[in-house]
């Protein structure tokens, strides 16, 4: 029986909807099958809490007296460097931004204590917070300097915006060198004493939706503790990757660019976190339900940790340059357990995603459509699918010559 | 045997006497050092798990602060700050004596033994969002 997404908010506005998260419906699809399942269950709600880069915020300060043109000048918040190439008072920090004083990786492995990140933390936190910018004068905005504490509330807009979000499936990461490895997917120690992965597993958004059947342009998602929507796929956006018989990607496939006002966010999930020997990132919040259509979406939503294999990936030698090598396919409960096996070696695991608070995403999304706070956005475009031809190049690298070299010899 | 770790603080004119050696030789103590770091001239720690092999523990421990070395539990020293851990589980993997460690696999949550923890700091890098300290 095919339900439609307005019928199912009508359930959810009567306060009759049947909502569970996307570990509870393996249970039942498994006890009652997925025909019963998707007849009885109207939504299922997903969720991840990991470090996502391509993460950031724009704001609109006010204007200062006299006005000032900060685009097309300089600006920092806590001293981390914020872009400002935009009109006077729009300025955007992205997630990995520093300090231009923090001495990087000069002292290896570098501490990366505070960037982009913390600065959204911070003012989602509610926390002053030091607005320094310097540009040039004009005739309409004479001042050049500027240095004062803002705050969250006395913004007039707060955007989270983010690019790239909630990957669908992602590498697990070792080292096959002799030395350790300072990276994003942690600390990597050498010959392959540890692994890492990166993955909500069965709690993961698009891994309950594999082929993006609800999950489109405009679809209302839980995001930072607040409410957001997706814009359009992400950035690196690759559904083409080879994909289980049940339609699960295999590897890095989809990814989502989502946005939400950072003024009803929460610092529990919009944390900074910093990676010794790498830098800084945002570890986000996301979580989207996902509308019980019909019976295929039924059984793509009742994905276990079992059917998800991720790719083990050498972070020392075929992840730098960009090589496609494989070492092994592993299961996400196998990764869960501790312990995976790679090539006949006993590697041990670690996690860098939180499923602990992926479960918390869940159930807080169950509970506000359960409470009718939160009703489904019909979405108003797919996303590109498997056999859109939508694909992540690598950079075709072009080396700039100059053009007067001869000239000047 | 019961079994305690502790951290002991030492002033600058205390480094060249052979404290250690008295733990043992006067008062029986298994001695295990985790960790030290001695410098002429400047404060000293050590964080030591000290056996209690004739009961004697106790007194070895009040013949250390009469002398005017520094004595706290190890515990004291170590904190996991639970509000800050998002529960990723990245410190599982390296810590060495699952101090840190999956408590339920189910809901994936960590926690933190206190009394496992032998002050290794191998957490310290692989933790985000600093929620391991260690005070000494």
């Amino acid at each position: 029986m095919a339900k439609t997404i307005q019928e199912i908010n009508e359930k959810i506005k009567a306060g009759r909807a049947v909502v569970l998260t996307a570990e509870e419906i393996i249970g039942v699809v498994r006890e009652k099958g997925v025909k019963q399942a998707a007849a009885m269950v109207d939504v299922v709600t997903t969720g991840t809490f990991a470090p996502m880069c391509s993460s950031g915020a724009y704001f609109n300060v006010g204007h200062a007296t006299p006005r000032m043109k900060i685009g097309g000048g300089r600006v920092a918040l806590n001293e981390v460097a914020a872009y400002a190439g935009f009109a006077a008072v729009d300025i955007l920090i992205g997630a990995t931004a520093l300090p231009d004083d923090d001495p990087r990786n000069k002292v290896f492995p570098g501490k990366f204590p505070y960037g982009g990140g913390h600065v959204i933390e911070d003012l989602v936190g509610g926390k002053d917070v030091r607005l320094t910018a310097s540009t040039y004068g004009t005739d309409c905005y004479p001042r050049k300097a500027l240095d004062t504490w803002i705050r969250l509330a006395d913004l007039n807009e707060a955007v989270l915006f983010n690019m790239r979000n909630a990957y669908q499936n992602y590498n697990v990461a070792v080292n096959l060198s002799d030395r350790v490895l300072y990276t994003y997917m942690g600390v990597l120690q050498p010959r392959m004493r540890n692994a890492n992965y990166c993955t909500a597993g069965q709690l993961s958004p698009l891994l309950n939706d594999p082929l993006y059947r609800t999950i489109g342009v405009g679809t209302r998602i839980f995001l930072g503790g607040g409410e957001g929507l997706v814009v359009s796929q992400g950035t690196q956006h690759n559904p083409g990757v080879l994909r289980t018989d049940g339609g699960v990607p295999r590897r890095g496939a989809g990814t989502l660019a989502v946005t939400g006002d950072l003024k009803h966010m929460s610092p529990q999930w919009l944390r900074g976190a910093s990676f010794t020997g790498y830098g800084v990132t945002l570890t986000v919040g996301l979580g989207i339900p996902i509308p019980i259509l019909d019976e295929e979406i039924m059984a793509f939503a009742a994905v276990s940790d079992a059917d998800i294999i991720a790719p083990v990936v050498d972070y020392s030698e075929a992840y730098p340059n960009g090589k496609p090598e494989v070492l092994a396919e592993v299961s996400v409960a196998q990764l869960k357990s501790g312990e995976i096996s790679v090539n006949g070696k006993k590697v041990v695991t670690a996690g860098l995603s939180s499923y602990a608070r992926a479960r918390e995403v869940a159930r807080i999304l169950k509970e506000r459509i359960e409470k009718g706070s939160f009703l489904l956005a019909e979405p108003l475009a797919p996303l590109p699918g498997p056999d859109s031809g939508y694909a992540f190049k690598p950079l075709k690298e072009r080396p700039y010559v100059p053009s007067n070299r001869d000239a000047v010899s | 045997m019961p079994k305690k770790k502790v951290v002991l603080n030492f002033p600058p004119h205390l480094i060249d006497q052979p404290i250690t050696y008295r733990l043992i030789m006067d008062y029986g103590l298994v001695v295990n050092i985790l960790r030290a770091r001695i410098t002429p001239q400047e404060w000293g720690s050590m964080v030591l798990e000290l056996g209690d092999g004739n009961g004697r523990l106790d007194e070895a421990l009040a013949f250390l602060t009469e002398l005017g070395v520094g004595v706290e539990p190890l515990s004291k020293e170590v904190r996991w700050h639970e509000e800050r851990c998002i529960h990723c589980t990245a410190c599982t993997g390296p810590c060495p004596t699952q101090a840190l460690a999956v408590a339920d696999p189910h809901t994936m949550t960590v926690s933190f033994d206190e009394e496992r923890c032998i002050a290794c700091e191998l957490c310290l890098p692989v933790c985000p969002y600093q929620a391991v300290e260690i005070l000494f």
